[in-house]
């Protein structure tokens, strides 16, 4: 395999007093799809904007398919941008937009028109190339927008939170149609995102950022079940945490937790050998509710269900184990037969001690 | 009927605005010399009479000439100040811009006697070429305020996009901004135009002995036996500002309908 065709070395960039990015180290594959994923002011917009040419960065590398961008204006880097409002251009036609790029190219007329017209088709626009872009709808926009930064083949495609304005049914369906055009055209798709339920969906990595750093770069699946600290393990899914003291046990390790007694727990899920007080985080999936007359399965503890939220198919339940002063969070399938538990309801919630994550 | 009261109020309003502006015309085809009623008879004599009078003439092209260079230079300044003023934060921003804005409150006696003043010291001579400068130093707050809010309502991305696209900002400017702002570039033009083809106290001033048509006009009222030539006159420029308008307006909302972007309130 080559060389990354990202590569970033300690980048910071601050204005003024204020750093937005603090020491970025990071490399992408060709081919990847990458996911900056952060709450707003996390620096994901302005490492996007860095990458592609519209901030310098104060401190630190950036390299392109091995080549040093410092000094390469935008305009003559090899991204191309979707960006948050699209920015189709409004006076001109789907056409027009789509082969803006190209207007710079050698290549001759009739051979951009199939271009574009090629391009339209692989992005769903077959035959709106005359339309005015200012007539489309968001959805189809988006699509312009995407057009037009990957008929010039850039080696990066750049996308900064390009489906936060669509609602939620069309952002869903472009979730997929984004990832599969990736795999047919094969580009690097680098997605700066806030929405983690996208970045676990789309992406191959995930870089999640906080205050201008970088705190995990893992697959999705890492992210989610492995997070690093509190912060990644509360900004993606949901987290129960409940205070633990962890404790040597002769030659294993133990973990008394509120709301749950004390149990034998492995060395993988203690971070950096972790001992005495620290936080037990559990996904709402991995706790269950026992309905009256199933049989106790796993380890068992007892609670109250404080509320309950219908999601359709699911069910969450805000359950407050014995011991503890504030619920956990449950989620259960609605499967049929099985009945909504009122708030008020006192219940049995097994869960299992492999489940367990633990952070300082 | 409900809103009756309104309704009347409206058409006393405009009656008001516009009966005074119907007298003209009136007056214009009038074939006595004196500006009374009873009319006395249709008569296009004080048209043919505008015709022939050289000064006249002389006047309308010097106020033209004024109101086209003056429109242009103060939109071309706007541009560069709208522009900066939407795009960029720097230290002094706001005092400059404010300084740049002091003429719209500044009373013109007060601008047409300094400028007079500093021509005179510097040893030069009046010519329309003092009063285009007075008046794009009136137009140019007008000017701004109009594009400001253009540049204001176009997405900084738009932008960006072209140079992400390979464009320099150069050609961006001129094939994405350009375009994008016409309408409020349209708008500058013409409400400069329109402040400088009836500017009178500054004309009056720094015109020296090219007279600028409201100069010219007002000079007429010395002699009443001239009053009929200027009603005649008067209805050419209400005739013609409404086309100009008309127009103007057409362009303006044409460009808009190109961009699908929303109204904001235009000249008209």
């Amino acid at each position: 395999m080559s060389g990354p065709i990202v590569a970033l070395k300690g980048v910071h960039k601050s204005y003024g007093d204020y750093h937005a990015l603090r020491g970025i180290d990071l490399e992408i594959g060709a081919g990847e799809f990458f996911s900056l994923l952060g709450p707003s002011g996390c620096g994901k917009t302005t490492l996007l904007r860095t990458i592609a040419g519209f901030e310098d960065a104060s401190e630190g590398r950036v390299l392109l398919d091995g080549r040093d961008m410092a000094g390469v204006p935008a305009n003559r880097r090899p991204t191309n941008m979707v960006f948050q409002t699209y920015a189709v251009f409004p006076h001109l036609s789907v056409a027009e937009n789509v082969g803006f790029g190209l207007r710079r190219s050698q290549m001759p007329k009739p051979e951009r028109a199939r271009a574009v017209e090629a391009m339209l088709e692989q992005v769903g626009l077959g035959g709106l190339g005359r339309r005015a872009a200012h007539a489309l709808s968001g959805g189809q926009r988006q699509r312009v927008a995407l057009a037009r930064a990957l008929i010039l083949k850039p080696k990066v495609l750049l996308l900064d939170e390009p489906l936060s304005a669509l609602d939620r049914k069309l952002r869903e369906q472009m979730q997929h149609e984004l990832r599969s055009l990736q795999r047919q055209v094969g580009i690097t798709f680098i997605l700066v995102t806030h929405d983690q339920e996208e970045a676990l969906i789309m992406s191959d990595r995930i870089a999640v950022m906080f205050e201008g750093l970088i705190a995990q770069l893992a697959t999705p699946e890492d992210i989610y079940n492995r997070p690093v600290d509190r912060r990644v393990a509360e900004f993606i899914g949901v987290m129960n945490l409940l205070r633990a003291e962890i404790r040597r046990n002769g030659s294993g390790i133990e973990a008394e937790i509120e709301g749950l007694g004390t149990v034998p727990i492995e060395a993988r899920q203690v971070p950096g050998g972790l001992t005495g007080a620290a936080t037990a985080g559990l996904r709402p999936e991995t706790l269950t509710v026992l309905y009256e007359g199933q049989p106790d399965r796993g380890r068992v503890t007892h609670g109250n269900i404080e509320e309950e939220t219908y999601y359709g198919d699911m069910t969450y339940y805000g359950v407050r184990l014995d011991g503890t002063d504030r619920p956990v969070t449950i989620s259960m399938r609605n499967l049929p037969g099985r009945d909504i538990l009122d708030p008020g309801t006192r219940t049995r919630v097994a869960w299992s001690p492999e489940a367990l994550i633990f952070f300082p | 009927m409900r809103g009756g009261g309104l309704r009347i109020y409206a058409l006393i309003y405009l009656l008001f605005l516009y009966a005074p502006i119907l007298l003209l015309p009136l007056f214009a085809f009038n074939s006595s010399q004196i500006i009374a009623f009873p009319l006395a008879g249709f008569s296009t004599r004080w048209f043919e009479e505008l015709v022939t009078v050289d000064a006249l003439h002389e006047a309308v092209l010097n106020s033209l000439f004024i109101a086209v260079v003056s429109a242009v230079l103060a939109t071309l300044l706007g541009i560069c100040a709208a522009r900066t003023a939407a795009r960029y934060r720097f230290r002094g921003k706001g005092p400059v811009l404010g300084f740049i804005m002091l003429p719209l409150v500044l009373p013109e006696i007060i601008v047409a006697v300094a400028l007079l003043t500093l021509i005179l010291q510097l040893g030069l001579d009046l010519s329309v070429w003092s009063v285009i400068a007075a008046h794009v130093l009136i137009c140019v707050p007008f000017s701004i305020a109009i594009l400001q809010s253009a540049f204001q309502n176009l997405d900084a991305s738009l932008e960006e996009a072209a140079v992400d696209l390979g464009e320099t900002r150069w050609s961006t400017f001129r094939l994405i901004t350009l375009p994008l702002v016409m309408p409020g570039i349209i708008s500058s033009l013409l409400i400069s135009f329109t402040i400088s083809l009836d500017e009178f106290i500054i004309a009056f001033f720094l015109s020296g002995t090219d007279p600028t048509l409201p100069v010219y006009l007002w000079g007429l009222l010395r002699f009443p036996s001239s009053l009929p030539v200027v009603m005649a006159l008067g209805t050419i420029l209400v005739v013609l500002s409404i086309l100009l308008i008309t127009t103007a307006e057409f362009f303006r909302r044409r460009g808009l309908a190109r961009t699908g972007a929303t109204d904001s309130g235009g000249f008209i």
